[in-house]
């Protein structure tokens, strides 16, 4: 006898796709076939195929300013994850100690700058490191490095690092609380027969607890990753659509805004604009196609 | 009996059609705030005096919205009579797509020098479609207590105003020029384009840049980023983290002396409860030793033009031809100390501060902002690039020739009259 066509499982899965397709897809091939077109004097728009594309690679107005933008944003990931994702993991792993004591306390401090406004964030970062009224000049001279003391976000060489460490300070917990998750998780049994057979502490985080943590590790890097390539509000609140000193903190996110929107008297530019939105998806689409067939189809399952 | 009701009726209904058709009303729109009272207290009761039947309404809306606010009205035909103007291209779209009238027959618009006009004509001069209201003039305010204590004076010449900036910093107490860099914009505005006309000599040197005749690399636009780079040492300290209303602050808290400024800076310094206790003095940017004229940016700001699509344009031709008065012009330059009106009738500022910047005009040739008038059409955008190179030259990053010449081939790359050689 056949089987009857299980109509319940597309019931089901109408909502889901119908919202995802109405609020995600739909936009996102559309911003994709605006970035075909090109406007024309006088008014409308033109089909002119990857021509915007070729324009942003290849032209010696637009090609500087991508790779700038780009690699400036390769800069800001790799911060990311040699700085935040280490603290993270470190901060999750004394928190899920047993030596460590009102830790309810500590997880809520850390956590917190996660929940303020990043225009927030911008704005006290931007008071703390202002050279005529910020405090931290005092706080360099107080522990006697006040010859250090720099205009940190006004140089070429300083400000898109600075950025990058702000950046890392509010955001530091959340990688803390998806390692704790995964700490957490894991049955005391196995730390505790570790411990039994003379394993160190050392030992026993590096050969028990974070081999069994790894996926977790993937996925904090490809949330990085994507959160990192799709930033935008923190450069904008602290240095503006033109991302100074001389487009030093420019990433894809403000050069986007830029040329979307126009700046001063430049005029905007949206088929320019959807071109390097589209460049952003392919770099994200790009890593995140990496982290699924690199690396979580290797993950071993492990029955605990 | 119904009948006459009736009537009656319609009698009334035409008797009020007639009267609003004999007073008129209009209605203006703007992106200016913070004028609302002064338009509803000052200006507009000044003009019911002689008009008392033309009825007008002030309805800004916020300035970040103006452009496509007035866009979506002008399209949907519900725009006000009369339209406050953004200085060139903005104002020449709406008038290059039938939105504005042009004003060339308005009596009054004689009052007007050409460069008062320039912002709000066609390219060629011929056609004029808004009557310039107001202009910002850029000079350098000072702080006349610390110039009281070092016993200093007003600089004469260029190379007299470095010499006064080596001796405050000399001083040691305060510092000697509080502008900072990290908003990028007063490097060029109120750094380049402040001293530069001395250096282009004003209009000749921005007529030449537009025919393609001079660059910003050569004689007069390198010659200013010299002038430029020369402040380097003598801006506060950190300038290349200080955003714009920083140095403001630390200005009217009196911890530098000279303040590079925009008349605009006037109002802030003013202001009862974040304005400066101290007393305020100004000079126009000072000439190179040797050079007699000297040369002021005088930047058109303002204008106000006529809705083609009005349905009272009477009313609203009597409402500008009266914007062109010395009246006008008295009444809105005190109302705003600041801005200053474009007419060339001569007017008395109850300000000294703003009097003295409006002084300069008799002394000195007016010019506005090289990159405002046609230059900044294209990709990449020149004024865009001032403000990148100047904030790059006071950070020390780049040389005053090599300023000029990134910007330089920024033009030459979309600009035909300076692709010539």
């Amino acid at each position: 006898m056949k089987r009857r066509f299980p109509v319940h499982i597309l019931v089901f899965l109408a909502p889901a796709v119908l919202i995802y397709s109405i609020f995600m897809i739909y936009p996102l091939l559309d911003s994709l076939r605006f970035s075909l077109f090109a406007p024309v004097e006088g008014g409308g728009l033109r089909f002119v195929g990857l021509g915007n594309y070729q324009t942003l690679l290849n032209s010696p107005q637009w090609a500087p300013q991508l790779w700038n933008a780009l690699s400036n944003n390769f800069v800001f990931f790799f911060i990311h994850m040699l700085v935040q994702n280490p603290i993270g993991l470190l901060l999750a792993a004394l928190l899920s100690s047993r030596l460590v004591r009102s830790k309810a306390v500590y997880r809520a401090l850390i956590f917190t700058p996660t929940v303020l406004s990043v225009v927030l964030v911008g704005f006290i970062w931007r008071m703390i490191l202002s050279p005529l009224w910020g405090i931290s000049g005092d706080f360099l001279n107080l522990i006697g490095l006040g010859s250090l003391d720099q205009p940190w976000l006004g140089q070429e060489s300083t400000a898109l690092v600075t950025l990058a460490l702000v950046s890392v300070w509010q955001n530091v917990g959340i990688p803390m609380m998806l390692f704790l998750a995964a700490l957490i998780g894991i049955p005391d049994e196995l730390l505790e027969a570790a411990r039994v057979d003379g394993a160190t502490a050392w030992k026993v985080f590096w050969r028990i607890q974070f081999p069994l943590i790894l996926p977790t590790v993937g996925v904090v890097a490809v949330l990085t990753f994507v959160g990192n390539f799709n930033a935008f509000d923190l450069i904008y609140s602290t240095q503006k659509a033109i991302a100074g000193p001389n487009f030093s903190t420019d990433i894809m996110g403000t050069f986007f805004f830029r040329t979307f929107f126009g700046f001063q008297l430049q005029p905007g530019n949206p088929t320019m604009g959807a071109a390097i939105a589209g460049v952003m998806l392919l770099v994200i689409l790009t890593g995140v196609l990496m982290y699924f067939f690199g690396y979580q189809r290797r993950l071993q399952r492990i029955e605990l | 009996m119904k009948a006459s009701r009736l009537g009656s009726a319609l009698l009334a209904a035409s008797l009020v059609s007639l009267s609003s058709a004999q007073s008129g009303s209009l209605t203006i729109e703007s992106w200016r705030n913070d004028d609302l009272t002064i338009w509803q207290e000052t200006l507009i009761p000044a003009f019911n005096e002689q008009y008392p039947d033309i009825a007008v309404t002030f309805t800004p809306s916020a300035p970040a919205e103006y452009n496509a606010a007035l866009n979506a009205k002008l399209e949907a035909g519900s725009a006000g009579d009369l339209i406050t103007c953004r200085p060139f291209d903005l104002s020449l779209d709406l008038f290059n797509d039938g939105h504005l009238e042009s004003l060339n027959d308005l009596p009054g618009m004689e009052n007007f020098s050409d460069v008062a006009k320039v912002a709000w004509s066609t390219d060629d001069g011929s056609e004029t479609f808004c009557v310039p209201m107001a202009s910002v003039i850029h000079g350098f305010i000072y702080n006349a207590d610390i110039f009281n204590e070092l016993g200093l004076e007003e600089p004469e010449t260029y190379e007299d105003f470095l010499a006064l900036l080596q001796t405050i910093r000399e001083g040691g107490a305060y510092e000697p020029l509080v502008m900072g860099t990290a908003d990028q914009w007063e490097g060029a505005t109120m750094g380049y384009q402040n001293i530069g006309p001395n250096y282009w000599q004003g209009e000749a040197g921005r007529q030449a840049l537009i025919d393609g005749t001079e660059g910003y690399n050569t004689d007069g636009f390198v010659a200013a980023f010299e002038a430029l780079a020369a402040w380097q040492p003598y801006l506060l300290n950190g300038y290349e983290a200080t955003a714009y209303p920083d140095a403001q602050a630390f200005f009217t808290l009196g911890g530098g002396a000279i303040y590079p400024a925009g008349s605009w800076d006037i109002s802030v310094f003013r202001s009862p409860t974040q304005g400066a206790v101290f007393e305020l003095g100004a000079f126009p940017p000072p000439p190179p030793a040797g050079q007699e004229t000297c040369y002021i940016s005088d930047h058109t700001d303002i204008g106000m033009g006529l809705n083609a699509a009005s349905e009272n344009k009477e009313a609203a031709r009597v409402f500008l031809e009266w914007m062109t008065t010395p009246e006008f012009a008295e009444l809105y330059a005190n109302a705003l100390p600041g801005f200053f009106p474009l007419s060339d009738a001569p007017v008395e500022l109850e300000d000294p501060l703003a009097q003295e910047f409006l002084s300069w005009r008799e002394d000195c040739e007016s010019t506005i902002r090289s990159s405002y008038q046609i230059l900044s059409r294209g990709e990449p955008n020149n004024e865009n690039q001032l403000w990148n190179v100047s904030a790059r030259l006071l950070n020390g990053e780049i040389s005053a020739q090599e300023a000029g010449d990134i910007v330089q081939e920024g033009l030459e790359a979309w600009y035909e009259p300076q692709q010539g050689d």
